[in-house]
Parts: C-alpha cells; sequence; structure tokens
C-alpha cells in the first residue's frame, strides 16, 4: 500500500488575532505552528492503513515554508517514511495554484491512496483534495468520517448536514478525511529519534499567480460581555422575560 | 448581462432550503452586475422536475432538470461534468454552489475541470466591475477575509443560512436536459443515503438551537433538550465533540471547529464548558444562553444570559416556561 499525505503548516487557534496597519492581514509575529488538525486524522489513517496491510509506504507533501520542515517531521515521528517540502515563501497563491503545483508533485507517483484533511483551518477552503483529484483525473470521497479498503476498492462513509452517505470507489483514489474517523497518535520518543533520519527533500514550489486575491482582512464584531442571570431553576422566569423583552427571540 | 447558474441542491428527492438561499443570493448577484438571468440546475431521479416551483417562486428565471435513475443520490462525478459543460457555454458569467457538504464536494471540482478559481463559504458579497468581492472567515472564523476573484466564469459558494430565501415570483420555466457524462459509469458511487430523523430540522434551518454537552452525563437526558427543542418549534439539537466522540448524538450533530458551524438566533448551551474549538462553530449565533454548573466555565464568557445550575434540573423548568410562553 502506497500512500501519499498532503499536509499543511497552519497557526495554532488558540490566540486573539491581530490585524497589520494597513488592514491586508493578520499579524503573523508570535504564532506558534502546528499540522492542520484534519491533517493529523488523515496520516493516522495512512499509519493505520499501511499497519493493516502489513506493508507499504507512507509518504507526505508539504507546500509552504522552509519551517514547514518541522512539520513534516512531526509526520515522520508519528510514523510517516518520507516527505517532500515544497517550499515557497510567496504571498499570493490561491486554492487552485496550490492544487497545481501538489497535483504536478503526486503526478506519476502510483500512489494508492493520497490523502488530504477536510479543511485547512486557516485558509479555510476546503477546496484542496478535490481539485488535486480532478487535475490527476482521480476519483475522490470528500469529508470520509468511515473508512474500509478491501484490495483494489474502498468503502467510505461521508458526512452531509444531519445525515450521512456511503460511498464506494476504486483505488487509486483521493480521500479528505473529517473529524471523527480517528484519534492521532502522539509522536514517540523513538519515533522522533528515527525522523531526523528519514528522507526530507527540499525544492522549489512551482506556483501560479493567483486568481483570488486577499482585498483585505477585519475582525469580527466583539460580543458584548453577557450577565448571570441566576442560579438554578429558580432563574428561569427571569430568563424567559430577558428572552422575551430584551433578545425579543421567544 | 450577467446570468448565473446554480446548483440547486435536493435530498431524496426534495428541494433543500439552502437552494432557495443559493437562488436569493443569485438574484443579489444579477442585481449587483445590472441585470442577468438566474438558470438553475436540478438533478434527481425522475419526477425531481416537480419540485422546481419555489425555485421559480424565488427568482429563477428557468429551471434546467436533469432527470436520470443515476442522480436519485449524488453522483459527483456526473454532476461536476455537468457543470463544467454548462458554465463553459459562454452563457455563464457566474457559477453559484451552496457551501454544503455536497456544493462544496462538486464545486472545486468544476473549478478544476475549467481551470478558473473559486471563492468558498461567502457570507455576503459585492459585485466591482464584474469582480466577486465576498467575505469569507478564516482561522476558525476569528478572521474575516474579504476575497476578490474574477474569472470566466467566476465560481462561488455560500455559507448555509447566510442569505434568507426572498420571494420572487417568476412564471416555471422547465426545459430538461440530459448529463454530460454517463451516470452509471461514475467511479464514485453513493450506494446509501443515511437520514436520521427526516421530521427534525436541519441545525442550519433552525432559529433556535439547543446545544449539549458533556454535562449531560448520559445519551438519554438529551430528551431533555428534544423537549425544550420542540417546546421552541423550529429549533434542532447539537451536540459538543465530547458527546459525538462518546456516541450519544449523531457524528453530523457536532458544532464547532471540525463540526458545523451554526448561527441561529438564539442558542442555548447546556452542560456545555465553552472549549474555542466549540465556540469557533457558534459564536455568531444571535443570542446565547448557557447552563453549566460551574460559574466560572469558559462558556458565561460570550453567553448573553447565564444560568449557573445544573442543567438537568433546569431544562425542565425551562421547557415548561417556553410552553407557557408561546401558549399565551
Ligand atoms: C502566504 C500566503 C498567501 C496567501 N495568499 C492567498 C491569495 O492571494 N489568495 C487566496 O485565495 N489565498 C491565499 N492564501 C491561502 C492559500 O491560497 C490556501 O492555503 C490555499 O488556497 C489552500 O486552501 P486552504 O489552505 O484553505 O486548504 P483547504 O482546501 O481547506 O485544505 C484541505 C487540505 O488540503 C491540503 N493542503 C492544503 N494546503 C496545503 C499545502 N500548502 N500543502 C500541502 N497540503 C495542503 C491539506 O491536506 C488540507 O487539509 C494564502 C496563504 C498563505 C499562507
Ligand atoms: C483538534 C480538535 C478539534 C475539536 N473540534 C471540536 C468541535 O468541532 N466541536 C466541539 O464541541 N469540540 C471540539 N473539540 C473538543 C473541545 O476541545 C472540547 O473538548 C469539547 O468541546 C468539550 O465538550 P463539552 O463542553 O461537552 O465537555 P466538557 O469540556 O467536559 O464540559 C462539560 C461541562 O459541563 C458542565 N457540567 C457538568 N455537569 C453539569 C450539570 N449537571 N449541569 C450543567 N453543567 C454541567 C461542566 O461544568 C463543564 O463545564 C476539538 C478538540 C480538538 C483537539
Amino acid at each position: 500500500m502506497k500512500i501519499a499525505v498532503c499536509i499543511k503548516r497552519v497557526p495554532v487557534m488558540e490566540v486573539k488575532f491581530a490585524i497589520t496597519a494597513d488592514g491586508s492581514r493578520y499579524e503573523e509575529t508570535g504564532l506558534k505552528y502546528d499540522i492542520n488538525d484534519f491533517d493529523l486524522w488523515a496520516i493516522e489513517a495512512a499509519l493505520q492503513l499501511k499497519e493493516k496491510a502489513g506493508d507499504g509506504t507512507v509518504h507526505v507533501v508539504c507546500l509552504g515554508p522552509n519551517a514547514a520542515q518541522e512539520q513534516i517531521r512531526k509526520a515522520m515521528a508519528m510514523g510517516a517514511d518520507s516527505g517532500v517540502l515544497l517550499e515557497s515563501d510567496a504571498r499570493n497563491y490561491d486554492g487552485l495554484a496550490v492544487a497545481r503545483a501538489l497535483a504536478a508533485e503526486l503526478k506519476g507517483g502510483a500512489y494508492d491512496l493520497v490523502l488530504f484533511g477536510r479543511i485547512s483551518i486557516d485558509s479555510m477552503n476546503q477546496m484542496t483534495g478535490p481539485m488535486v483529484a480532478e487535475l490527476l483525473d482521480l476519483p475522490v470521497v470528500t469529508n470520509v468520517f468511515k473508512l474500509d479498503i478491501n484490495g483494489a476498492t474502498g468503502r467510505a462513509e461521508r458526512v452531509l448536514e444531519g445525515a450521512s452517505e456511503v460511498v464506494e470507489f476504486p483505488l487509486p483514489a483521493v480521500l479528505t478525511i473529517d473529524d471523527g474517523l480517528n484519534k492521532e497518535r502522539l509522536p514517540s520518543l523513538k519515533g522522533i529519534m528515527a525522523a531526523k533520519k528519514k528522507p526530507l527533500e527540499i525544492k522549489p514550489a512551482n506556483l501560479d499567480a493567483a486568481q483570488v486575491t486577499v482585498r483585505s482582512m477585519a475582525l469580527p464584531a466583539e460580543r458584548a460581555a453577557g450577565r448571570i442571570v441566576g442560579e438554578g431553576a429558580d432563574a428561569v422566569p427571569e430568563l424567559v422575560r430577558l428572552l422575551q423583552t430584551e433578545a425579543k427571540v421567544l | 448581462m450577467a446570468n448565473v447558474l446554480v446548483f440547486a441542491e435536493s435530498r431524496a428527492g426534495e428541494l433543500r432550503k439552502v437552494a432557495l438561499e443559493a437562488v436569493t443570493a443569485a438574484r443579489r448577484l444579477t442585481e449587483l452586475s445590472g441585470g442577468g438571468a438566474v438558470h438553475v440546475l436540478l438533478a434527481g431521479a425522475a419526477g425531481i422536475g416537480s419540485k422546481a416551483e419555489p425555485l421559480a417562486a424565488h427568482g429563477a428565471d428557468k429551471v434546467l432538470v436533469l432527470e436520470h435513475a443515476g442522480f436519485a443520490l449524488h453522483n459527483p462525478e456526473a454532476l461536476a461534468a455537468t457543470l463544467a459543460q454548462l458554465l463553459s457555454s459562454g452563457t455563464y458569467a457566474y457559477g453559484l454552489f451552496s457551501g454544503t457538504s455536497h456544493g462544496r464536494d462538486l464545486s472545486p471540482r468544476v473549478a478544476a475541470k475549467l481551470g478558473v478559481g473559486l471563492i468558498p463559504d461567502l457570507t455576503g458579497f459585492t459585485v466591482e466591475n464584474g469582480a466577486v468581492v465576498g467575505q469569507h472567515p478564516i482561522n476558525n472564523g476569528k478572521v474575516i477575509a474579504t476575497l476578490a476573484l474574477s474569472g470566466s466564469p467566476t465560481l462561488l459558494s455560500v455559507r448555509p443560512a447566510a442569505f434568507t430565501p426572498a420571494p420572487a415570483e417568476r412564471a416555471l420555466v422547465a426545459e430538461s436536459i440530459t448529463s454530460a457524462a454517463d451516470p452509471a459509469a461514475s467511479r464514485v458511487k453513493v450506494i446509501e443515503l443515511k437520514q436520521g430523523n427526516t421530521d427534525k430540522i436541519d441545525l442550519n434551518d433552525a432559529a433556535v438551537v439547543i446545544a449539549g454537552g458533556r454535562g449531560l452525563k448520559v445519551a438519554d437526558n438529551f430528551k431533555l433538550c428534544d423537549d425544550l427543542a420542540e417546546a421552541f418549534g423550529n429549533a434542532a439539537v447539537g451536540a459538543t465533540r465530547a458527546v459525538t466522540d462518546e456516541g450519544w448524538r449523531p457524528h453530523s450533530d457536532q458544532i464547532g471547529q471540525t463540526g458545523r458551524n451554526v448561527s441561529p438566533d438564539l442558542y442555548i448551551a447546556a452542560g456545555i464548558s465553552g472549549a474555542i474549538q466549540h465556540l469557533a462553530g457558534m459564536r455568531t449565533s444571535r443570542t446565547i444562553v448557557a447552563i453549566n454548573k460551574d460559574k466560572d466555565a469558559p462558556i458565561f464568557k460570550i453567553a448573553d444570559y447565564g444560568i449557573v445550575g445544573d442543567a438537568l434540573e433546569v431544562l425542565p423548568v425551562l421547557t415548561e416556561a417556553v410552553r407557557a410562553a408561546k401558549a399565551s
């Protein structure tokens, strides 16, 4: 089983973001970075499939700045075998440009599966996986939260609003992984040591100019501080009164 | 003239509300572009054409009806091929999708086929010289990016519930079309649709969302949330990841960073601590109520109204009070 996993370096979200003075982007100094949550589940899925098959390789592909080596090493510490960094410090690329660069890298790799996260928690485009699949003319199943691979075919369940659907697909295929499929493993000390010696190739990313441009960024309106209405069931009449007269939602 | 093609989502032979939201957003696009027609692709098994009326009532100038047994369930490959064919005909300046699971599955496929950009999940937009300039939440909703795209055509998706369906009566004009690819030949085959209780209102359509957390202790106690939802009417029940992980509620009910985004008029959080990953999916709700026995729970920081107490005691009393208020 030969699997590729596309991973993205994203800021850790447990911070208050600030917008630069010119309003063009968010301040990046002081941010911490990690692998996109959904991509951790994609890595975990790949490792489990490899373990179940008893042989195979898990290769990670990341497009990002030089510092993204850190995220590739973390994936290796979890168990990935090799990685490639498509290096770019460019400030203006969009979904299709990223998809084209990733597709060019993946093409000819003869992967049985190419895994993506459903969405990246920073840019939140939710488009890279299906775009890459289209560019490589591979079948794709998005938003996968249950997965079963049996030889050359797979069966997945994907999330809908208030429902789900069961999908069958042939391999090779592209999947985008959703929350609920698994919990990612933590890198072990042994894994961290081993990761240092695994092959990591670095080459420049070949990025087209962005068609989608970022005009500006802003912070959403802050919520005004609320209040404690009271304690226990005794507070219900006052809450109902406020919902009727103040919030006007009842 | 800037014509718009809308993909109208249906499920199990019924039009979804997001389809009407998309038609309303498309009408707005044509208004902002100095006029144009709104055409809608409606695909399904035989008989789906009979569901086209509400599309015309909300401003669809023409409904392109694609009936085939192969579209009874979602058929992304044949749909993407058909949409790409329609959108490359030169008739349309814009292609508009709902920012749903299906819409965000189809739109990137179509964008890649056509080699054009895509701006996803817009909560609002304007048009400047033909370019769509829209608001897209990023960084877990903590930052709002304004993105611009001018393509031929320009593809976009709109966030569920961001646009309210507005009547714009038209006489129904329906045209039957065929699929650009054999629906039976798709490599990816949806073999089953698992619907929850179909009488239930979807989380995105509900004016009131009652969300339960681990503080409800056991799955059975979600009955208290269901009862409160019923008392409100037009309400749906959601959950935290702690709850969906336990299997107390289905995965599709999860609200938050890695679940769904909701923004109802009223959000009632019962037994929820208010982790930032949960807040990411509900902080834009108009009014937030929290019931938690810990007065220091972070959820109280963003709640408009808080009750410190045992949710298992408060919820039934609140349900009775809401029933009484509705009855009077
Ligand atoms: C410096 C900078 C400048 C930018 N400028 C623009 C701009 O001008 N216009 C614009 O539209 N956007 C811009 N972006 C956003 C950028 O275009 C997005 O990262 C890209 O469109 C992919 O979308 P996404 O990150 O939302 O990924 P999604 O489509 O949400 O990601 C889904 C999955 O795709 C994979 N994936 C995504 N990105 C990568 C990656 N880089 N490497 C490996 N796998 C990946 C992961 O598996 C991920 O889980 C910029 C981003 C940066 C960092
Ligand atoms: C990568 C990642 C993604 C995540 N995505 C999501 C997501 O999308 N959505 C999400 O919800 N979470 C998500 N989480 C999990 C999140 O961090 C929290 O763990 C989760 O939201 C906690 O759920 P909870 O509030 O139900 O449970 P807890 O945090 O355990 O809180 C239970 C609360 O109930 C209160 N309580 C207990 N008993 C009672 C009672 N009888 N009456 C009233 N109150 C009571 C307690 O005081 C406590 O505040 C994610 C986490 C990670 C790491």
